[in-house]
């Protein structure tokens, strides 16, 4: 009797999961097919990470060569990244929404700063679309967006020229974003002095100084080893990562060590995008 | 096997039971909460960016009215589907199916009186080469694309929260600590091509 309900009860169980597992493929279909409306795979995140991706062979190679060469050298000493790419086809896929989880998705920019900015192109469709991440929004507008890829891109585009036209583009965009953009890197780098960043350095301090204190009153109760070279050791440990700390990067990380490629010392930063930009074509 | 040595066993099979359960369900509520967050969160972003489309919308009139004497019929459409968008708000803790169809309803009708104002504007040269008109209507342009991508995120947030809490078991505790499955917010007829409103009037 007690055998045959447990043995029920296990059925039961399986079933139970059966449902469930069958409802989670059909609810897996019903996704499927939702996000089927993104046609179109978006590249994964490459191992060099550099400002060019030629994907549809519009740019001769020394050509690619110039502009990354421009726009990597920029991203090292602003931490902006500008990022052009280009496709053969977005098979029916609306090139904004596309080009912002690309660019969401590789994290062009620095994280918090969202200081990226996407350049798609796609060669079949004869479209283009600029997306700011959401700190360059204030400088780089929907509006300046669209002047850039219709006043600037458009034409060079419809002659050929498609490296004047990214060439181009991308001074406007660096034009627009120079002297008023990254006031925090520039405040870091200046000696204004930040009192939020000492806070963990000077509680740092105040702990030393405590356990000097203590270790000197404790000194007569004996254990006379542990006294000195531990805490001057201590001491070392922590004013030496107090110091990394008052030192506060305001550069992604350090040098990401790429070999031989170069691409953006740190790579991609995670910057966010939220959609912002414009569209155009030639 | 003596009394004693069942009880022990019965009172150890309850305590691990008791155990199993609790961990189970404490890590499927938390996990539950946060995904729900997230996805709440997910919604302030499509409201918001809706906010940003209907403030554009309501500078568009503006300049249209100013530089133009522009058909009435078309901006009286717009302004009435504006206003009706305005009012219906939905707020992130009570997501119900029908206030975001209602929501959907009322944002996609002014989707509709918009794009029928921009093809009269055709007719209007002064106003496509109005600066106003031309920053308003790249901002517009922009904006579409914040809300596509808005809602892509709410309904991918709401997927992620859906799927926890219809795993087995899970689902078994969702009814239990009130986890009830999240409505997307399907792109209505037509409105998954509002932002192929034609803006290029080159």
């Amino acid at each position: 009797m007690k055998k045959e309900i447990q043995m029920n009860s296990q059925t039961k169980f399986q079933k139970d999961s059966m449902t469930g597992l069958r409802k989670l493929f059909t609810l897996g279909i019903f996704l499927v097919s939702f996000f089927g409306l993104a046609q179109k795979d978006i590249p994964p995140v490459p191992d060099v990470e550099k400002a060019v991706y030629d994907y549809a062979d519009m740019l001769s190679s020394s050509e690619e060569k110039a502009l990354r060469q421009k726009l990597e050298t920029y991203a090292d000493t602003t931490s902006t990244q500008i990022v052009i790419a280009t496709v053969a086809s977005l098979n029916g896929e609306y090139i904004a929404t596309y080009a912002t989880e690309w660019a969401q998705k590789w994290g062009i920019g620095q994280k918090g700063k969202d200081n990226g900015a996407f350049i798609l192109v796609s060669k079949n469709d004869r479209k283009i679309t600029i997306q700011n991440g959401y700190g360059l929004e204030e400088y780089l507008t929907d509006y300046n967006s669209k002047t850039i890829i219709d006043q600037i891109m458009q034409p060079e585009f419809k002659r050929g020229n498609f490296y004047a036209g990214f060439d181009k583009a991308t001074t406007a965009i660096i034009d627009l974003l120079a002297g008023n953009f990254d006031p925090d890197a520039l405040r870091n780098k200046s000696s204004k002095f930040d009192f939020k960043k000492l806070i963990p350095f000077i509680i740092i301090v105040i702990f030393i100084i405590i356990a000097i204190a203590r270790s000197r009153r404790g000194g007569g109760r004996g254990s006379g080893g542990r006294r000195s070279s531990p805490d001057l050791f201590d001491i070392l440990v922590l004013s030496s990562l107090g110091g990394r700390h008052s030192s506060g990067g305001s550069f992604g990380g350090s040098s990401g060590g790429f070999g031989g490629g170069g691409g953006f010392s740190g790579g991609f930063g995670g910057g966010g995008f939220g959609g912002g930009g414009a569209v155009g074509g030639w | 096997m003596s009394k004693n040595l069942k009880r022990g066993i019965i009172a150890g099979a309850i305590v691990l039971i008791g155990f199993i359960f609790y961990s189970m369900t404490a890590g499927f509520n938390n996990e539950a909460v946060t995904l729900q967050e997230n996805a709440k969160t997910a919604w302030s972003n499509v409201e918001s960016s809706y906010q940003r489309r209907n403030d554009l919308i309501g500078n568009l009139v503006k300049t249209v009215q100013g530089a133009a004497d522009f058909e009435r019929k078309t901006l009286t459409e717009v302004i009435e589907a504006r206003a009706k968008a305005t009012s219906v708000n939905v707020d992130a803790g009570n997501l119900s199916p029908e206030k975001i169809a209602a929501f959907g309803e009322a944002q996609s009708g002014l989707s509709s009186a918009l794009s029928r104002l921009l093809v009269s504007v055709e007719r209007y040269p002064d106003l496509k080469a109005n600066q106003n008109f031309l920053n308003l209507q790249a901002q517009l342009e922009g904006t579409e694309n914040r809300i596509n991508v808005a809602r892509n995120r709410y309904n991918e947030a709401v997927g992620n929260y859906n799927i926890l809490i219809r795993k087995f078991p899970n689902k078994l505790f969702a009814g239990m600590f009130g986890f009830d499955p999240m409505t997307r917010y399907e792109a209505e007829a037509g409105a998954e091509n509002a932002p192929d409103v034609d803006f290029n009037f080159n």
